[in-house]
């Protein structure tokens, strides 16, 4: 199944997604397309004016141009994501989105999906990390069912 | 007495709440504040799938619960907080679609700053309660009677007489000063129609001078734009009947409207800046040195890409369009781009606030610029309907509104 990762840039969450057998979606993959495969318009992620816009779809004109972007390229994940994963209170290392607004649009949009999601709290020792990859493993597992 | 909930933040802070209850008993209503139980708040925060920082938004949420599990009674709802706050325009957009979702009471959302008055709230204000009050008056989908609709807008004033669901008469002029203006159309079109003004059953005024040309006719109906428009465009475009979406680019303001069975369900009015409205078309219009009816055709044989321009301000929408000309684009690409960018803007700000129903009907006097009627074509994906006398509407559903008051008819 196509799991996404929230946060979407998390290199652990998408090692443990692929670990149980499912489709990371991250915004590595979205955003390494957008850096080679185009021609620079906008660096360095070549996020243009149009590819703002298309935030509109998820965001309406009144809220800032910073969140509208970040949903343009985070928004059609949520819309292909069959399940997610999300990782509450994470520190900014784990991965993050910089935007605290979008964080929490983003887990909206996941809501209104109707999606299968698992909110897992972040480890603060090993024992609690024992039990979070515990769990997730269960949940992902449970998907293939 | 109509019942609006209110829900908002900062209102009491900006020094808006006054404004905002003033605008309600204006129209005959008052505003109200949705009881919320305190442990309730954050479990209606953890349904709605939103948590934001601020606990006001959080109240706002908790209140849309209890309008939709109907644990508080409203006839009809404002949504409102401060402009340029990020978290509140998330939660005020998701929200808006939350009560239109799980409850069929109107909604109207609005971001004020500190200046917004009483009277900027007032057409919106009086639209909730034209769609709460008079659902039976708006039902009625065929004009009976003599009956005469005068729309007195912030460009033109125009008016129409209607005899037996046929219009006998109809005349429009540029507005100077509001009584001279109508007086000029209403003899027109009483000359058409081969009346005179004491033959008239029934009067309906509608747009800016409707207050005092109601007074001066002797109106029986006198109602906002937001009504009398959709009225007049889905009775002129034939489709009153099933959903539609009508979007009126006016000469100061612009409407998008939804509405079902010729009924509007939703509304959004922008109008803070003329680079999106009719008047920066005119603008574009004596720039260009070409009359406001052939810039249509002229854009229709440009290429809006060639030429940037971005009109979110009329000043450096003209701004752009001089730069262009000296750069040697034609009048054509530059038509063709002043239109694309007007329908660019509506677009963006506009058709963001309700969810677009097909057909799109477009009406006023700027759907006879074939050329924006294009560009939206294009920033839509469909071709919008423009019906016969479309710079009439408001006109129309005046003089059709009017003739519900007509006893036994």
């Amino acid at each position: 199944m196509k799991v996404l990762i929230v946060p979407p840039n998390s290199l652990i969450l998408f090692d443990l997604v692929e670990r149980f057998g499912h489709e990371p979606l991250s915004v590595m993959a979205a955003l390494q397309e957008r850096i080679e495969n185009r021609e620079i318009e906008s660096p360095p992620m070549n996020i243009t004016v149009d590819v703002v816009k298309k935030g509109l779809k998820y965001a309406a004109i009144e809220i800032p141009s910073g969140i509208r972007g970040r949903l343009a390229i985070y928004g059609p994940l949520i819309d292909a994501a069959e399940a997610a994963v999300i990782m509450e209170d994470a520190p900014f290392m784990f991965g993050c989105v910089g935007c605290a607004r979008t964080n929490e649009m983003m887990k909206l949009l996941i809501h209104k999906r109707k999606i299968p999601v698992i909110k897992l709290d972040y480890p603060n020792n090993e024992d609690e990390a024992k039990a979070m990859v515990a769990k997730l493993k269960a949940f992902l597992e449970g998907l293939k069912k | 007495m109509i019942k609006i909930a209110q829900l908002s933040c900062g209102t009491d802070y900006s020094a808006v709440q006054t404004e905002i209850e003033k605008a309600a008993e204006a129209v005959g209503a008052k505003m109200v504040y949705p009881d919320v139980d305190m442990e309730k708040i954050n479990s209606a925060v953890e349904r709605f799938g939103f948590n934001p920082v601020s606990p006001q938004l959080k109240l706002m949420i908790a209140r849309a619960y209890s309008l939709a599990e109907k644990r508080y009674d409203a006839d009809a709802v404002f949504i409102s907080t401060c402009f340029r706050c990020a978290e509140a325009a998330l939660v005020r957009t998701e929200l808006r679609k939350f009560i239109q979702n799980n409850t069929k009471l109107p909604v109207v959302t609005y971001s004020f700053t500190e200046r917004t008055k009483a009277g900027q709230l007032l057409t919106r204000m009086e639209a909730l309660v034209t769609i709460v009050e008079r659902k039976e008056l708006l039902a009625r989908e065929r004009q009976v009677g003599l009956t005469m609709g005068i729309d007195s807008g912030s460009s033109t004033t125009k008016a129409m007489v209607l005899r037996d669901n046929k219009i006998i008469g109809k005349a429009w002029t540029p507005t100077a000063d509001i009584f001279s203006s109508a007086e000029t159309v209403v003899k027109e079109a009483l000359e058409q129609a081969g009346y005179k003004l004491t033959d008239m059953e029934a009067i309906g005024t509608t747009g800016y001078g409707r207050f005092t040309l109601g007074k001066r006719y002797n109106a029986k109906l006198v109602q906002e734009e937001l009504t009398t428009n959709s009225k007049g465009a889905v009775w002129l475009a034939d489709r009153q009947k099933g959903e539609a979406t009508i979007i009126d680019i006016g000469g100061m303001d612009n409407k998008a409207i939804t509405v079902r069975d010729g009924i509007p369900d939703n509304f959004t009015m922008g109008g803070i800046c003329a680079g999106a409205s009719g008047r920066f078309m005119e603008m574009t219009a004596k720039r260009l040195r070409v009359e406001i009816t052939e810039l249509g055709a002229l854009a229709d044989k440009g290429d809006h890409t060639k030429v940037p321009m971005n009109s979110y301000c009329s000043i450096f929408g003209i701004q752009d369009l001089v730069t262009s000309l000296a750069a040697g684009s034609t009048i054509e690409d530059v038509a063709a781009a002043a239109c694309h960018s007007v329908a660019e803007q509506i677009y963006e700000q506009q058709l963001q606030e309700i969810d677009v129903r097909l057909p799109v009907i477009q009406v006023g006097g700027t759907s006879l610029i074939s050329g924006l009627v294009t560009a939206m074509e294009h920033t839509l994906g469909t071709r919008p309907i423009v019906p016969p006398n479309s710079q009439y509407i408001g006109a129309a559903g005046a003089a059709l509104l009017s003739s519900g008051f007509l006893e036994g008819r």
